[in-house]
Parts: C-alpha cells; structure tokens; sequence
C-alpha cells in the first residue's frame, strides 16, 4: 500500500517534541499513506506512543509541522503557530481515534453506552441508528451478548475488544493503537490482536500500531517502523526489517525482544 | 410537669431545624457544585473568584456570619427574614465546604478518562458532564453525607437570631420549666433521630449515583 499515487493522510515535517529538557522527538519526518497499515516498534522511550498521543492531539509539541487528512495542527490564523484552539483541535480529532493501552472504557456505563455514547452525542446520530450500528460493532469484535454488562464485569481483552468498537463507532479514518495488548495477561492477547488483524483487511482504514508483538507485527503491517531515540532509524516492509535489518540498532532490538 | 408535655412544642422547634437544614442543604449544593466546577474548568479568572468565596466562607466563623448577615447587610439596604437569613448563611457554609468536596472529586478523575473522552472528540462540556462529574459524583457522596449531618448540628446556631429552631424550643422551655436534665435529653434524642434520618437519605442517593452498584472506583477500568 506504499505506492506513490496515494497521497499521505499523516505527514510529520521535522516535528521536534520536548518534555521539558527531555527531547523526546528529534525533528522527525514520517508519513502514512492513506490506508496504510503502520507499526511502530523500539524500546520504551524511543517516541513511538508520542507519535501516537501528538496526532491524537493529547500532545502539543514545539516545532515543525504536522498533518492529518489534510488539516494543519497549527491554526492558519492562530494566535501562535502551536496555539491551534479546541475548535480547531476537534476538527482534527474528527478524522481520528485511539486504542489505549489501559482500554479506558467508561466505567459508568454499560459497554452498549461506552460504545453509542460519542456517536448520539458528538456525531449527533439518533440513538436507534446508534444503537443498531454498536451492536453491529459488538458483534464483529464477538461481545454482542456483553452489551448490558458494565466494564468492571469484563475481562480485560474484552474491555479492550469493545474498546475498539468504540473507536470504530466513531468512523475515523486513522485508527491509533498504543499498545493495546500491553496491559493484558497472555492468554488475553490473542483475542484483541484477532480483531485488530480483522481490521488491518479493511482498506480504506489508515492504521498505526504501537505494539511488542512482533510476530503480529510482521504478520499485518505494511511498513515496519524502527525507533530510536526519537527518530526512525530503519524502516521498511516486516520483510525487510525482521528478515534483513540494516541497521546495528535494529538488529540488537530485534534480538533482545525474539530473545 | 412531665416531659411528654414538651414534645409538641419540641417538635415545632424540630421542623423548623429540619425545614432550615433542607432548604440550607439544597442551596448549598447547589452552590457547591457551580463554585467546585469553576474551580476546575473556570479559566483564570473564574477560578479565583470561586476560591475566594471557598476560602472566605470556610475561613470565617459560622457564628459571626449569621451575626453580619442579620445585623449588617440591612445596612446597606439588604434585609432577609431570620429565617431566610439563617437559611442563606447555612448554605454559603455548605457551598463553601461542598465546592472544595466537588473540586477534590472532579480532579481525582483519571486523566485517562479525560483522554479517552477527547480521543472521541467530545466537547469540554460533554466531557464535564457526561465523563467526569458522573464518577465524581460517586466519591463525592461520603463527604457529603457528613457535610449533610453537620449542617443540621451547625443550624442550632439560627436559633441566636431569633430563629425558633430545635434549639430554641429546648432552651424556652427550659427557661420557663428549670428542667434542663430532661428537655436537653429529649433534645439529644431529636437531633439524633434527625441525623439518622439524613444519614439513610444519603444512603438513597447514594445508590441511586451508583446505579447497579458495579462500578469500579474511578481511575480503574
């Protein structure tokens, strides 16, 4: 999905991010075509999430530019060029959600509300459209029966399943998954990482992966992206990156986590 | 004189209490959560002036208020009926301690919640009030049962301005009968029994903001 015809739905131009001293990303350059499947790997701290929580708009960052879906982060006639307002930020968030790492499920409502809620509210669909296209969404991640359950009576790859629903109900068009088997027992991972592999068929959907399963990664992405220190070091196909890495780095990484 | 033969007046002295505590209770709520809110989302400006009316009215004494706000107010002009007085300087006190309870809860609320929220692009409102005050609700209702019950022991002070409130009533009759031991027992019992009432109709609402009682505490998911 690499070709050149499509043009990019995310660009980072020589974005530079900091926390306080800390540089966390290094005047990075990365783009995504549209429908591209992405994954980010490299150790902790290397920017991956950042990337991941800067096009969420959860992160400001210093310099350099950044679009999505061809909206600029910065404000054309902004007070300063990171200063974009709430309105402008929603504009944004319009074309994009996330799978976080801890799930994040609305405990105050049962899983059908976690999922119709933002679509009633936000989209300002009726709430029997809602309704009947969460159940659809439910069902396609195999928790239809668990609609009226709240959170804290599912098991963590099943918050994480109708998490995903939830970001779907919203029809993004880039959908952000930070580590989203992280926090979950082992026997728990293989179904959240089912759903997402029954995504990564969906053409027009845009996906960037922050994840520690390299078998997965390999297995779904289009381009495998290495990070280190805050800059892509080595990218290219899963081929290329978990057959043949190029880079010293890269290979050190890769053999530390197949270890 | 027996002390049954108290009771009807006791008990008009008691409704009063009541009537007062209510009434201080609702207003005060209210006024609770517009100045806890502003605490939080107010911007600059809001915020400061919703902790100058916390702190001025947490750290001031009780006592003096119900005294300035019925003797001095009508002083320049503005002038309530004790009761309404009594009633408004209460629920000042309760707002002012309510708005710290709602400004803890609000921002105990996990940032990941907040995050989730934005990543489904709701508004700053929706966010306040469809994510966040829903599960602060539920730990701010501790706090606010006992806010509830110290503003019924603390509405005994009405009855320095003239209010005929519990206290009151106990204290006429006392002056009328010298007999302290009994009347002041009969008291003790009234406002316990009205405690225990407010305490179950926490209890009440309290289930009800937890709906199914499964949630988890905030923060968890």
């Amino acid at each position: 999905m690499t070709d050149a015809i499509n043009e990019p739905i995310i660009e980072f131009s020589n974005v530079t991010k900091r926390f306080g001293i800390l540089t966390v990303l290094d005047q990075f350059n990365f783009s995504v075509a549209k429908g591209e499947k992405v994954t980010l790997i490299g150790p902790s701290g290397s920017g991956k999430s950042t990337v991941l929580r800067i096009l969420m708009t959860l992160e400001p960052f210093q310099e350099g530019s950044l679009r999505l879906a061809n909206i600029s982060y910065h404000e054309e006639r902004g007070k300063g060029p990171f200063q974009a307002s709430e309105r402008h930020l929603r504009e944004i968030r319009k074309h994009v959600g996330m799978v976080f790492q801890s799930f994040n499920l609305f405990p105050h409502m049962t899983v059908l509300r976690n999922v119709v809620e933002a679509p009633v509210r936000v989209l300002g669909m009726g709430r029997a459209d809602a309704e009947a296209r969460a159940i659809e969404l439910l069902d396609m991640v195999g928790l239809a029966d668990k609609k009226d359950h709240y959170p804290v009576q599912l098991s963590g790859g099943q918050q994480q399943r109708v998490a995903i629903a939830r970001a779907l109900a919203m029809r993004p068009r880039v959908l952000l998954f930070d580590e989203p088997t992280s926090a979950l027992d082992p026997q728990l991972v293989g179904e959240v990482l089912s759903v997402i592999r029954s995504l990564a068929h969906e053409h027009d959907l845009t996906m960037l992966l922050v994840t520690h399963e390299m078998r997965f990664a390999r297995e779904v992405s289009d381009r495998v992206c290495f990070f280190d220190k805050g800059r892509i070091c080595e990218q290219g196909s899963p081929e290329e990156i978990f057959g043949a890495p190029r880079e010293e780095r890269t290979r050190e990484f890769l053999s530390s986590v197949l270890a | 004189m027996d002390w049954t033969a108290y009771l009807p007046m006791l008990w008009k002295g008691a409704v009063v209490t009541m009537t007062i505590t209510l009434a201080a209770i609702a207003v005060g709520a209210a006024l609770a959560f517009f100045f806890g809110i502003l605490r939080v989302e107010g911007g600059a400006i809001l915020s400061t002036i919703a902790l100058c009316y916390t702190e001025v009215f947490r750290g001031t004494s009780l006592f003096v208020q119900l005294f300035w706000f019925y003797y001095a107010l009508p002083l320049v002009g503005i002038s309530f009926d004790p009761i309404t007085t009594g009633i408004l300087v209460l629920a000042a006190h309760v707002g002012g301690y309510g708005a710290e309870i709602v400004r803890g809860a609000l921002s105990s609320v996990s940032p990941q919640q907040l995050e989730a929220a934005r990543a489904l692009n709701f508004s700053r409102y929706q966010t306040l009030f469809r994510i966040s005050l829903p599960q602060a609700v539920v730990e701010m209702m501790p706090a606010f049962g006992n806010l509830a019950i110290e503003t019924l022991k603390l509405s005994s002070l009405v009855s320095l301005i003239s209010i005929a409130d519990l206290t009151f009533s106990a204290q006429s009759i006392r002056n009328l009968t010298l007999d302290s031991t009994s009347i002041y027992s009969v008291t003790l019992v009234c406002y316990f029994t009205m405690s225990l009432v407010l305490m179950m109709a926490m209890k009440v609402v309290e289930r009800f903001v937890r709906r199914g009682d499964v949630m988890p505490r905030p923060g968890q998911s």
